[in-house]
């Protein structure tokens, strides 16, 4: 099998596909480091499932 | 397997945009006031962030600065095609098509201020959106092209990323993010018009309603001493608040003395003595109105640097 020399445009285009990975790939980063810093700090972030959260039921009044 | 077959009949195109062209769209050189005095409010802000979630708030407070600034090139691309300062710009010059304007302002601008509620708050957010909407709409499309005070107002615009980047801290808006505003809404319009003095013709080939072609040029200079003056008590009240203090006021004072004595020398000249010299007092006020706002701004974060080694402050 050979390799078909690459097209023109492909090399005309370098610059702003590597531009844009880049650019992707920077923002994957900062979006999983934002998350990191969010769930450590414990953010209050309450999914709505099948387990009833206490903290989302009234308070029960006390004498 | 390849789609390279589409391109097969593709050989040459004439521009082809580079990644740098993208970028251009962004006003890279706007951003970076944009980057500083949004970096400047988030700072000086009571309230501390996560260092990752200060660096995305600054990040996208720029994106979304870029976003209408693509907005506005793909708006304004008949305009800045006629002047000198604009036509090398990547829509005039043909490098980037008006359309691919559009569609990066628009995305940038929707995921900029998506970016920003996640990073940091609603209210943030809300601002920036708001920003943005100004700049483009309200800017671009309406003001700029229909009175002379379309700076004036317009200014407005870049002057709200310090109070995005005080609220992105804190989550709402106070007296001293309202001073941090006013500095750069007032200081706008005698910087612009201080430019336009000595780029007058730029304006008039494009038919942009300047002041300079409204009402004049002996009209501009009162104009530039008239809001040079009313910049003064919003810089000295700055330095009196919280995120001012001693070293803040001492450079407010010198600031605003040089800075109101550069107007009136431009109040005093008239076009023969300016047209002789080639604007060079004009040149200079232009060039001390970069120093002035970057100095007010260095000195805020000066003052809270200090405030938190307990030397500075009221």
């Amino acid at each position: 099998m050979t390799f078909r020399p690459q097209h023109e445009i492909h090399r005309r285009r370098l610059s702003r596909n590597l531009g844009v990975g880049l650019t992707l790939a920077a923002f994957v980063v900062l979006v999983f480091a934002l998350t990191v810093v969010k769930v450590k700090r414990g953010d209050p972030m309450k999914g709505y499932d099948y387990i009833v959260d206490p903290a989302l039921m009234p308070q029960e009044k006390t004498e | 397997m390849s789609d390279i077959g589409a391109y097969q009949g593709v050989t040459e195109t004439p521009h082809e945009p580079g990644f740098g062209d993208y970028v251009q769209l962004l006003k890279p050189r706007v951003m970076s006031l944009v980057v500083f005095t949004a970096l400047v409010g988030l700072l000086v802000a009571p309230v501390g962030l996560h260092p990752v979630e200060a660096f995305a708030a600054i990040l996208f407070i720029a994106l979304g600065a870029g976003a209408s600034g693509s907005l506005n090139m793909w708006w304004d691309a008949d305009i800045d095609a006629l002047m000198k300062r604009t036509a090398g710009r990547p829509v005039p010059s043909g490098r980037v098509q008006g359309g691919e304007a559009l569609a990066v302002g628009l995305a940038l601008s929707g995921i900029s201020i998506v970016m920003l509620w996640l990073a940091t708050n609603l209210a943030a957010a809300g601002l920036l959106a708001f920003t943005i909407f100004f700049y483009a709409v309200v800017y671009s499309m309406w003001l700029k092209r229909s009175t002379p005070q379309n700076i004036v107002i317009g200014g407005a615009a870049g002057a709200f990323p310090p109070m995005i980047g005080w609220v992105a801290a804190t989550g709402s808006v106070s007296v001293e993010a309202v001073l941090m505003f006013a500095l750069i809404f007032m200081w706008t319009p005698p910087h612009f018009w201080a430019l336009a003095l000595f780029m007058k013709e730029d304006y008039h080939r494009a038919g942009v309603p300047m002041l300079t072609v409204t009402h004049g040029r002996r009209a501009t200079r009162v104009h530039i001493l008239v809001y040079t003056l009313l910049l003064v008590p919003v810089a000295l009240g700055a330095a009196l608040t919280s995120i001012g203090g001693p070293l803040t006021l001492a450079v407010a004072v010198v600031l605003n003395a040089w800075f109101v004595v550069g107007a009136v020398r431009i109040l005093r000249r008239d076009e023969a003595t300016a047209e002789a010299d080639g604007y060079r007092v004009e040149k200079a006020f232009f060039r001390f109105s970069l120093l002035y706002l970057f100095l007010h701004f260095a000195a805020f974060l000066a003052e809270a640097a200090l405030k938190s080694a307990g030397i500075g402050g009221w």
